[in-house]
């Protein structure tokens, strides 16, 4: 038999159900590959004891015959959602020793039906960025390496941490989100699977905020039934969270093997941007033969604001940044760094807490949101906002979903980037736009590149029709059938 | 269209991060970097079109006007800094 680590989510529950093993069984398998792979950092805080005594309840449970939908299934946690009694960061230094006094949405969802929580993991600080190196705790290293090269490379971000420990079969599942692209570039840097559900399909109360009108939770899985099975989960509506939405959830798993038969998928012309590596050019066009070959009917449509998408979220996110992380003042939780006075005290703490990114971004949305300049930019940025969206909004008259690449690239090495917030932020360029008009989209590993990295493919669906996104992807994936493996992990 | 030193400042100040003297212009650069980037979006026609201000087009809900929660201030200040007696305290503004 397989190790327990590496089986999928859905071969686990089936195991646990036919009780061919425990949960604490798989449980001890995870805090172990946790502790053996503390050299790639994708941990701020393990677990370990809260996971056996889950577990401990989770065998219980199995035992009566009240198995519920997820127990005994061992899952990483992104830090930056919070969880009763258990150390939260957001991967910042002003959030320093900070215990959660209640459980976010989305986790006690998780553990309501039976998860187990291995670890919280590292992050971009407050979720800013685009390689997890902004972390006041360091940089998460990727399980992958190139082919005969063995320089330590970036897992992406925000969620890296989330996306290495899956990948590195640390956790059978994990927490991300996703703001502008943080759940779906580092799937695609790992070679798992990574799912941003439309906005309001998951309660944002209790996860660290940081631009309130793009954040959504989602899930990492390393295929696309174990995703379909965390989504179902972690979806639902939240009286605590105003803009999640009252809809039913549906049964994502049952619907996974439908088929793309007549499905009409997009091509926007668009997103073929210069410079585009030959890699993911190819990987883009073998994509869209597969889904030709089960049936699609594809077509090529246009997004004509798509170039402009960036720039909008670099006026968007940091503005609803600088609002939201206001909270942080040294007063009633975190670092407090002494004063003259009550403002100097607000300032000293401001500028020791948050890292250079984040004080960046913070100085650009309070500059972008101030007398005189709100009109120029917050303004003008929520106007194209709304074109970008109406490009959507038109493209799904004539199509039921869209693929993209996920990413420009493959993953880079630590420390490159990190000179030029611009080249960092072209990362997001195909992850950006769904993130603006709030539609659902996911990334699935899809072949790998010249030198044995993975690529990703970016289904983007309409909104709330995470179902047909999932279908499309589980087609791509019988088809790519992606088996590679990071070798840092074995 | 460039961040002078007093600008930077200002900006600083609203945002409540201090900064030292000799870094106001090597922030300034880099803000100024970003902002020239994102003057690209001048390029587009937006007469007639209104800001987007929800993502979702949702009712929002109502529910009774009760007290639902509440009555553990413990729990409330247990990660200040620093509290007395149930409150959170601060450095005195008041003489």
């Amino acid at each position: 038999m397989a190790a327990l680590t590496d089986l999928s989510l859905a071969a686990a529950r089936d195991g646990l159900a036919k009780k061919k093993f425990s949960a604490r069984e798989i449980a001890e398998a995870h805090i172990k590959a946790v502790e053996g792979a503390r050299g790639l950092n994708a941990f701020i805080t393990e677990t370990p004891e809260k996971a056996l005594t889950m577990a401990a309840q989770s065998d219980a449970r199995i035992a009566k015959g009240e198995a519920r939908p997820l127990d005994g299934i061992p899952l990483a946690i992104k830090d930056l959602f919070c969880t009763e009694g258990v150390l939260t960061t957001a991967a910042s230094h002003i959030l320093d020793g900070y215990t959660p006094q209640y459980e976010s949405t989305v986790t006690s969802n998780l553990w309501r039906d039976g998860a187990v929580m291995v670890g919280k993991t590292n992050l971009d600080e407050f979720a800013m960025g685009s390689s997890n190196m902004t972390s006041y705790y360091g940089p998460v290293e990727s399980p992958w390496r190139r082919e005969g090269d063995n320089r330590p490379l970036v897992p992406g971000g925000s969620s890296g941490g989330s996306a290495a420990a899956v990948s590195a079969r640390l956790a059978l599942g994990a927490t991300g989100t996703d703001t502008g692209g943080s759940i779906r570039q580092p799937a695609s840097f790992c070679g798992i699977v990574g799912l941003k559900p439309t906005y309001g399909r998951c309660s944002r109360w209790g996860i660290v905020a940081f631009a309130s009108s793009l954040d959504q939770a989602g899930p990492f899985a390393r295929d696309v039934r174990d995703t379909a099975i965390l989504m179902r989960t972690m979806a639902g509506h939240d009286p605590k969270d105003s803009t999640s939405v009252d809809l039913p959830v549906p049964d994502y798993e049952a619907t996974l093997d439908g088929g793309v038969k007549g499905l009409k998928i997009g091509i926007p012309k668009e997103y073929r941007v210069d410079g585009m590596p030959a890699e993911i050019e190819k990987l883009w066009s073998q994509g869209i033969e597969w889904l030709k070959a089960e049936g699609a009917e594809i077509r090529e449509i246009s997004l004509p604001h798509t170039k402009y998408a960036l720039a909008t979220y670099y006026i968007v996110a940091p503005a609803e940044a600088s609002s939201n992380l206001a909270r942080y003042d040294g007063v009633r939780f975190g670092l407090r760094v002494d004063g003259d006075s009550l403002d100097d005290m607000y300032a000293r703490t401001r500028a020791a807490g948050f890292g250079a990114e984040v004080r960046r971004r913070v100085m650009i949305g309070t500059y972008v949101l101030s007398a005189g300049y709100y009109d120029a930019y917050y303004l003008k940025a929520q106007k194209v906002r709304a074109l970008i969206a109406r490009d959507f909004d038109q493209a799904f008259g004539q199509v039921d979903a869209i693929l993209t690449p996920t990413a420009p690239s493959a993953a880079f090495a630590i420390g490159d980037k990190m000179d030029d917030p611009i080249a960092m932020y072209l990362n997001d360029v195909f992850t950006v736009p769904a993130s603006l008009a709030g539609l659902p989209a996911l990334s699935l590993p899809a072949g790998l590149s010249g030198d044995g990295l993975p690529l990703g493919l970016h289904l983007i669906g309409r909104a709330f029709d995470e179902a047909t996104v999932l279908r499309a992807a589980r087609t791509i994936e019988k088809a790519a059938g992606f088996t590679a493996r990071p070798g840092a992990a074995s | 269209m460039a961040l002078d030193k007093d600008k930077v400042a200002h900006i600083a100040r609203l945002a409540r991060i201090r900064v030292e003297d000799k870094d106001l212009a090597p922030i300034g650069k880099e803000l100024d970097q970003i902002l020239s980037w994102i003057e690209q979006l001048n390029e587009v026609d937006t007469a007639d079109i209104a800001p987007m201000t929800s993502v979702v087009s949702l009712k929002l809900k109502r529910r009774a006007d009760q007290v639902t929660d509440g009555g553990y201030p413990e729990k409330i200040v247990a990660n200040a800094p620093a509290a007395a007696h149930g409150y959170f305290t601060v450095p005195k503004v008041i003489e």
